[in-house]
């Protein structure tokens, strides 16, 4: 049984280390098998450098057909399974065909790397990048090791960002104003508005605000929609009368959120809203959904 | 239905409480291994359980005790917290990551008070920031209970005068404006309760009892609303300008505004109360003002008293404050103030508006003593409102009597009521009974202050005030009154009519007209009370005017002569006889004899003496009656000594005549020798006329014989001898004093004839006689051992 098992051993390690891995900031990723672990932060732009190491197993020799490193961004729809688009990839040749009987290291570098898209896991796609270090064989099979890692980028603060204000209403049965201090968040940003009451037939029981993101994959006949409610937060409670004001105040920082995604190659789109729900003590439920964008900043990045 | 309710609810709140617990335990555990993150968790589960809307007022108070005696540990926590390794700012961020919003506020409130206290931000801002992020709770009772916890941690934190918080920008105006924010909140929550359901209602019990314990909840609740301002009261900031300028109108704008019956008598009657007085003296117009803007259905006239009742202790509390009082015309306003009250609430019921006037005289007596004419105009405002409003109601004309008192107890004169134009319109609307009372008090308070009714003007108006007392009124007369309180009444009028007094025999004469023509109208119930005290009231200034005139005569051309005076007793006394009580009227006829006899009228005393025998021949039939009356016709008629011989014989004679014809002989025996003193006055010149003494005794001896004989016939028994032992008594009395027809044999005979009837087998044994005999026996033996002439007197005597 040992030595089935050694069989199907790789026939070396291969480490990969970033030449700043010690200073680098790590962020927590959720790896496929629902696992988080700690991987690099990079932005857009930055210079990827390190080391590959391979070292054989003991007393063994590693005969290849060469040896290379990539970087890929790829995007994985979930119900397309198998199905990776990669819209970056650039390789480096680290090694010629040969054999190797000891312990070797190749650096590389990947500068000045164009990497547009954020890191992104959500329901139906995800957005990664990658180390992919590939010792090609001829009968017994490539070796791969995977170095994961990921990507923000930081936006400035918008120059127009108008408030969102709006009366709406069902006649004569309620009318409301509410008002949110912005139309664009950044991630650690704070809602700040109020709701005020214009008209109030109806017996209220309470009032929350919800942050929704909607995902949509595929284009045309095939878009996929998905809309998740990350956030429901009590606004109100009890029923108001008229000329009551209640204000808002939802902090984005406890929820998990990623800022909005426009058409990531034409692959998906991430947006966020602003749902205002009233129940009523028929748990009828009037809603009122607002967009937002969302932003990342440097500032606030942690 | 309703005991399952109550079951019910006492299950939620078991429940509540344990959940409580738990989470509170957890919460705990987490505050020992300072794990900030699981202890805001588990302190927004356990403050979950405040989201119940299933107990009552009541219940939900002792779910929230215990909530806010965790949140006091959690405080506490929060503040290690914040010099450890949080800081207060991100810890009062964090606590706003609660998703549930009332969790999240109490929290927030929590922090919130360890956030003014670091003082790392101005306490203003904070404070501001509470008050408005508790917008969000609008469900009355949690909001009351959130708004009344969040003014319970910040109170001891008000930038107020003299406390640390205050300064740079933090003024006293920013608690000010805290507190008004947070009562006006509360407030609008607590109007707000009335219109929806009340807790644990079915909809199966009927609407009244519905809106019953809406009310019934509300009020359990009231205090957490009127303590917002107890805390404005206690600011010390808050001067008299402040007060002024600022806080009372804005409490009074939220005041009329939540058109709430309810609230706005509470919390009128609240700020009343917590305010200081010299603030309500100095805003009157104000607060008054508020008054008419009221919900037609508040009961300000409570709220009203209360106020004016606080000012009058204010004015009583020291006598610097009166020019206060003075000078901002708090009568003017008060008087105002009620007036468009009344105007404003057209449906309040007169009790209303009288306990509002009863309650500003009593202010006015306190205030402005000496502003009589404040007393009428209030009586008089009280006049109109009563008046065309028919029959009052009972606590309406109980309230009446104590306006009506208040004067008399305040000035303890009732001079002070007579005085008041408007005192005796007001009484006309008590009904009859009520108007009896208040005589009643009038004449207590105479009576216990000793009031000297002086002049017949006076008198007048008095007896015009009582007339409940005095006579019938109007309406059917004869109710149905108790036996005793009516004697008690009228002894009481009887008293008062003893009471009246004056110097000036003139000006008596004319009290005693005035009386007299009152009483009068009393119809024949009252009269047998209220005459008798004014003749001797009469008859005590003519012994007055008698003594006087022998001391100087001159003054002759006055009307008060005694003669004057008797020809009104004759009248007075004449009225009796329509009651009649003849026996009375006989008395009195005869006092008035003996006073005339005092002032040497013959005519007048003989008047008197034939209207007396009249009444004795016409109107005194009841023979026990007759006998009274026989003495005393004879009794006065001995002292008499002004008649002449003529006259006195008629009268003695008739005298004689009435004693022979009483129907019982022991009577008649007794009454013919009462008659023998009338032949023997014991006076300088009076009469001896020894042989018509003996001539009474011997007629008395007979009829005591022939009385013992008709014992004898009637009964078997000779009956007792008493009455020759009297005789014999009436024999030796006149034998001492010297009448010569009295003879030792007489005397001798009379001994031997009771010795004898008392040892006669027939004699039935008579311990009395027995022992007024051997005493008249010792008298006799007594005399004799005197020595002198009157042992000689009585020495032939034997015994």
């Amino acid at each position: 049984m040992n030595y089935i098992l050694g069989a199907f051993k790789p026939a070396c390690n291969i480490s990969i280390t970033l030449n700043d891995g010690k200073t680098r900031k790590q962020v927590p990723l959720k790896k496929e098998n629902g696992q988080t672990a700690m991987v690099p932060l990079f932005q857009s732009q930055e210079t990827i450098a390190g080391k590959i190491s391979v070292e054989p197993l003991q007393g063994k020799k590693v005969d290849h057909n060469g040896i290379k490193i990539e970087l890929l961004g790829q995007i994985e729809i979930y119900f397309d399974r198998g199905n990776f688009y990669d819209f970056t990839s650039l390789v480096r040749e680290l090694d010629v065909p040969g054999e190797i009987y000891e312990r070797k290291t190749f650096p590389f570098e990947f500068s000045t790397v164009e990497m547009p898209y954020e890191t992104y896991n959500g329901v139906n796609v995800r957005l990664r990048y990658v180390l992919k270090v590939t010792i090609s064989r001829g009968y017994a099979g490539s070796i791969t090791q995977y170095q994961d890692f990921v990507i923000r980028n930081y936006t400035p603060p918008p120059s127009i960002n108008n408030s969102i204000k709006m009366e709406v209403g069902i006649e004569d049965c309620l009318h409301i104003e509410f008002e949110y201090n912005k139309s664009k968040y950044h991630l650690k940003d704070v809602i700040i508005g109020k709701i005020y009451f214009l008209l109030v037939r109806i017996k209220l029981k309470n009032m929350d605000l919800e942050i929704r993101r909607r995902e949509s994959t595929g284009s045309g006949a095939n878009t996929h929609v998905e809309t998740e409610t990350l956030a429901k937060f009590e606004l109100m409670d009890g029923a108001p009368v008229r000329g009551e004001s209640i204000p808002i105040r939802l902090f984005l920082s406890p929820y998990d959120l990623t800022p909005t995604h426009h058409n990531i190659n034409n692959k998906f789109s991430v947006k966020y809203y602003l749902n205002l729900v009233l129940v009523d003590e028929e748990d009828r439920r009037y809603f009122k959904q607002q967009e937002i964008t969302i932003y990342r900043t440097a500032e606030t990045s942690s | 239905m309703i005991s399952d309710g109550i079951e019910d609810e006492e299950k939620w709140l078991t429940a509540g409480i344990a959940g409580l617990q738990q989470n509170a335990f957890y919460m705990h555990r987490a505050l020992d291994s300072n794990n900030i993150k699981d202890a805001l968790k588990y302190s927004a589960q356990m403050l979950s359980e405040l989201r119940t809307s299933r107990l009552s007022p009541h219940k939900y108070y002792e779910l929230y005790m215990r909530a806010f005696d965790e949140l006091r540990k959690l405080e506490i926590f929060f503040k290690e917290e914040s010099r450890r390794s949080c800081s207060i700012i991100e810890l009062y961020e964090l606590v706003q990551h609660a998703g549930n919003i009332l969790p999240r506020l109490y929290l927030l409130c929590t922090v919130g008070s360890v956030y003014i206290k670091s003082k790392e931000a101005p306490a203003k801002d904070i404070l501001k920031d509470l008050v408005e992020m508790c917008r969000g709770i609008q469900h009355p009772l949690r909001g009351l209970f959130l708004r009344s916890y969040l003014s319970q941690v910040s109170r001891d934190k008000l930038p107020d005068i003299g406390s640390e918080y205050e300064g740079d920008e933090n003024t006293v105006m920013d608690a000010v404006e805290f507190v008004l924010q947070n009562f006006t909140e509360m407030n609008k929550l607590w109007v707000r309760m009335q219109h929806q359901h009340a807790i644990g209602y079915s909809g199966l019990q009927g609407p009244a009892r519905e809106k019953e314990k809406r009310e019934k909840e509300r009020n359990e609740l009231r205090d957490l609303v009127g303590k917002n301002l107890h805390v404005l009261s206690q600011i010390e900031g808050i001067d008299l300008e402040l007060y002024k300028d600022i806080v009372l109108p804005r409490i009074l704008e939220q005041v009329v505004n939540c058109k709430d019956d309810l609230a706005q008598y509470y919390l009128m009657d609240c700020l009343i109360q917590v305010f200081p007085d010299e603030y309500h003296l100095q805003t009157l117009e104000t607060l008054l003002g508020a008054c008419p803007q009221l919900q037609p259905s508040v009961d300000i006239k409570t709220v009203l008293s209360g106020l004016m009742e606080r000012l009058s202790n204010y004015a009583a509390s020291s006598v610097e404050v009166l020019p206060e009082f003075v000078q901002v015309e708090a009568f003017a306003k008060l008087n105002n103030a009620i007036g468009q009250v009344i105007e404003a609430q057209p449906d309040m019921p007169v009790f209303g508006a009288v306990t509002l006037y009863s309650s500003l005289l009593t202010f006015t007596l306190h205030v402005h003593p000496d502003r009589l004419d404040y007393v009428d105009q209030i009586l008089g405002a009280c006049v109109n409102k009563i008046s065309g409003k028919g029959k009052l109601e009972g606590k309406t004309t109980k309230q009446i009597v104590a306006l009506l008192s208040a004067p008399l107890e305040k000035y303890s004169d009732i001079d002070i009521a007579l005085k008041l134009s408007n005192y005796p319109l007001v009484m006309e609307y008590l009904d009859d009974s009520t108007n009896k009372v208040m005589s009643n008090v009038i004449i207590q308070s105479i009576m216990k202050n000793k009031t000297h009714i002086s002049t017949a003007d006076k008198v007048g108006a008095l007896f015009e005030l009582i007339k409940g007392l005095i006579k019938d009124l109007d309406s059917d007369g004869n109710d149905e009154m108790d036996e005793d309180d009516f004697k008690e009444e009228q002894n009481f009028v009887a008293r008062l009519i003893q009471m009246l007094y004056n110097n000036d025999p003139e000006e008596m004469l004319k009290i005693i007209c005035t009386v007299k023509k009152h009483i009068m109208t009393g119809g024949p119930k009252r009269l047998p009370f209220t005459i008798p005290p004014l003749i001797y009231n009469a008859l005590k200034l003519v012994r007055r005017v008698q003594s006087q005139d022998e001391n100087a005569s001159e003054e002759a051309t006055t009307s008060a002569t005694p003669k004057k005076i008797f020809q009104i007793l004759n009248q007075t006394i004449e009225v009796l006889s329509t009651v009649p009580v003849p026996d009375l009227a006989l008395r009195l006829y005869l006092e008035c004899a003996e006073a005339a006899n005092d002032c040497d009228l013959e005519p007048v005393a003989y008047e008197f003496f034939t209207q007396a025998y009249i009444l004795y021949e016409e109107e005194i039939s009841d023979s026990k009656a007759q006998v009274t009356a026989l003495y005393l016709i004879i009794g006065t008629l001995q002292r008499m000594h002004t008649f002449g011989v003529e006259n006195r014989d008629t009268l003695t004679h008739k005298a004689t005549g009435y004693s022979a014809k009483l129907l019982k002989k022991p009577d008649q025996c007794r009454a013919v020798y009462a008659c023998s003193h009338l032949f023997w006055v014991e006076d300088q010149d009076g009469i001896k006329d020894g042989e018509r003494v003996l001539l009474c005794l011997k007629r008395a001896l007979r009829i005591a014989n022939a009385a013992q004989q008709m014992a004898n016939v009637t009964k078997g028994s000779s009956g007792s001898v008493i009455l020759f032992i009297e005789i014999l008594n009436k024999y030796l009395y006149f034998f001492e004093k010297g009448n010569t027809q009295i003879t030792v044999a007489s005397i001798q005979g009379l001994i031997e004839l009771v010795t004898t009837e008392m040892q006669s087998d027939t004699a039935t044994s008579d311990p009395a006689a027995d022992a007024f005999f051997s005493s008249t026996m010792r008298y006799i033996q007594s005399q004799k051992a005197k020595g002198g002439a009157t042992a000689e007197k009585f020495e032939p005597i034997k015994v």
